[in-house]
């Protein structure tokens, strides 16, 4: 394993992370709601799911890049490449997308429930949440490294 | 009207961390996860000074024992479900380099790559929330 150090950004990730800390705290204090962003989606795909602090929250997230994505193009840690539209791109974000959704609402959490707020409170089912779909995503772009060559995009 | 306010704000912050951090950005996504290759630890600093941020929600929290608060939720145990959708989670984030806030985030910046994902998300929810739903009904 080689640490890449170039391409590490530390004060853009200790700076994201406590904002995005801040917003879990805040949603907890404020609303006592934990911020699960698939929790969030898979909700308000529901009729019983659909609360106003739901669509509240997702409306914050959607404007977010509208009011920051022109600065952050300045300020980012790193260029976002667009990849070219082509089918075996087009069929790799799909898939992934679907287990992405289908797994997160079966574990009843992601990167934001498990991984931020359920370790924020010690939750061993989180722990183990957390350890396996790192290990699973770990063991995915190495495969796919072994098969392709290198990192899918 | 309060309680959607600080929602919508929280939902903002969160957006904006995602962003700063770059974490809406799938190579950087799909860099911590290259474990076997060139290893960018970013995320995982992202998400310990998350952690600790969220710790402090946490604790402050539980001193106000607001019992509004779901600081400590019914223990649930370590079950199939769990392990399973993670598994199927991590084989999807190390597919596509999204999972669902940063999608959700580069979505509404009509990012194509990002609309893909939640393209196969949403419905990807749906089928998972009809089988929760099947499952509940055969136990109750």
């Amino acid at each position: 394993m080689d640490i890449a150090w170039s391409l590490f950004t530390p004060w853009h990730s200790l700076a994201g992370g406590a904002l995005i800390g801040l917003a879990a705290s805040l949603l907890l204090l404020a609303n006592g709601q934990i911020a699960g962003i698939s929790g969030i989606l898979g909700n308000l795909l529901t009729r019983e799911g659909r609360a106003p602090w739901r669509l509240a929250f997702l409306a914050g997230m959607v404007l977010s890049p509208l009011l920051l994505w022109s600065v952050m193009t300045e300020v980012a840690p790193a260029t976002v490449q667009t990849p070219d539209i082509d089918t075996q791109t087009v069929a790799r974000l799909l898939v992934g997308g679907f287990l992405v959704g289908l797994g997160t609402r079966l574990a009843n959490g992601c990167t934001s429930g498990h991984g931020v707020c359920g370790l924020a409170r010690f939750s061993l089912r989180s722990l183990v949440a957390v350890i396996t779909f790192m290990g699973a995503g770990f063991v995915t772009v190495a495969l796919w490294r072994l098969i392709n060559g290198g990192v899918a995009l | 009207m309060k309680s959607a306010l600080t929602a919508m704000i929280a939902g903002l912050l969160f957006g904006s961390g995602l962003i700063v951090s770059g974490m809406v950005n799938p190579a950087k996504v799909l860099g911590f996860l290259d474990l076997t290759g060139q290893w960018d630890p970013s995320l995982g600093l992202v998400m310990a000074s998350a952690i600790v941020l969220s710790w402090v929600g946490v604790k402050l929290a539980a001193r106000r024992s607001d019992p509004a608060c779901p600081v400590d939720p019914p223990a649930k145990p370590i079950d199939k479900p769990l392990v399973l959708g993670s598994i199927m989670f991590g084989i999807g984030w190390g597919l596509s380099g999204f999972c669902p806030g940063p999608a959700v985030v580069a979505a509404s910046d009509w990012y194509w790559p990002a609309l893909a994902v939640m393209a196969g998300l949403l419905p990807g929810l749906a089928v998972a929330g009809a089988f929760q739903a099947r499952e509940r009904n055969s136990a109750g």
